[in-house]
């Protein structure tokens, strides 16, 4: 017996988005997002200078952020957000947040800037966090075999490297899908209460 | 040392501040809160956290909150936004064009008052199982 009717809660699941400025986060979000990008605004406090002179309103700083977020219901009760990362090096404090029970990542790259999307590699790397590696593969930009773009990123042998085109949204589905599969063989899940053998 | 009577006055001892230290500089879309910018009990909401508005808890039609005088037009737009469905924090902030901060306290005073409920998200690493992100690929390649 249920004592009284609740309206069915979704299970709520997050990837983020990373890549430099200008590499298409908000148009791969906005490809499979069955609502409109939206844009979020985060106003944040940072610490300033690190001294604790005056009056402590001095040393703070308040920036306001912008961060698109797209939502794809899979089912009534299994909804997937996807969040652009800010593009900007000085908001990276704000990835922590982002990044916290995230599922996996997308780090978008552009062949003609690789060097953008050195700085999420490494982030999430550093914390363990599956991410795709997906070459958005723009008109005009030279295509290179993805062997050339995993050494010049010197990626895991585990990462996969998938060609995109951001705006396509079975493109999109399909660097979604790959992110959700590295999760899985990377052992996200449960991997808190598994005892680990070492091989 | 600063001759400067601002800063004097300021960093007085006792002297009445309505802002705390984590405030930073008095910003507008605060003044909502009240100047407050975490929730009473000090955590903070995830931006995916689902915030739910039925009606054991708010009502038939919101009536409960409605008759609360104390709330702010932005607290009622955020129940009767989660009434029509459940929203997430960001979605609620992006929807009703608000801070991320702004929301995640205004969410608080609603949970203390008891006119909306929030299901905090399940991080992977606590899933009993991999079949959901089975299901994830699955619905992912089915859209």
């Amino acid at each position: 017996m249920t004592p009284t009717r609740t309206d069915p809660v979704p299970l709520a699941l997050k990837l983020l988005v990373a890549g430099g400025f200008g590499v298409g986060k908000t148009t791969l979000v906005g490809a499979v997002s069955e609502i409109r990008p939206l844009r979020t605004e985060e106003t944040l406090t940072e610490a300033g200078r690190p001294v604790d002179d005056l009056a402590g309103v001095e040393a703070k700083r308040t920036t306001t952020v912008a961060m698109d977020f797209g939502r794809i219901t899979l089912r009534d009760d299994l909804v997937l957000y996807l969040f652009g990362t800010p593009g900007q090096d000085r908001f990276w404090f704000l990835w922590d947040e982002l990044a916290q029970g995230a599922l996996g990542a997308v780090v978008l790259a552009d062949t003609r800037r690789l060097a953008d999307c050195f700085a999420a590699v490494d982030y999430f790397e550093r914390r363990g966090i599956a991410f795709t590696l997906a070459v958005n593969c723009f008109d005009g930009a030279d295509r290179y075999p993805e062997s050339d773009v995993r050494d010049a990123l010197d990626l895991d042998p585990g990462v996969p490297v998938v060609m995109c085109d951001a705006r396509e949204r079975e493109s999109v589905k399909h660097v979604l899908v790959s992110v959700v599969e590295h999760a899985i063989a990377t052992g996200v899940v449960g991997h808190r209460d598994t005892p680990q053998t070492l091989a | 040392m600063t001759g400067d009577d601002g800063h004097r006055t300021a960093d007085r001892d006792g002297a009445a501040r309505w802002y705390d230290d984590a405030a930073g500089p008095v910003v507008r879309p605060y003044a909502m809160t009240r100047g407050r910018t975490r929730s009473a009990d000090g955590s903070e909401l995830d931006l995916i956290a689902v915030v739910i508005a039925d009606e054991a808890l708010a009502g038939p039609s919101g009536a409960h909150v409605l008759a609360d005088r104390t709330l702010s037009p932005e607290h009622l737009d955020i129940v009767e936004v989660s009434r029509t469905r459940p929203q997430s924090v960001a979605e609620l902030a992006a929807g009703l064009d608000l801070p991320v901060g702004v929301v995640r306290v205004l969410v608080g005073d609603l949970v203390d008052a008891g006119f909306v409920r929030v299901t905090r998200p399940v991080p992977p690493a606590e899933l009993p199982d991999e079949t959901v992100l089975r299901d994830v690929i699955d619905a992912l390649r089915a859209l």
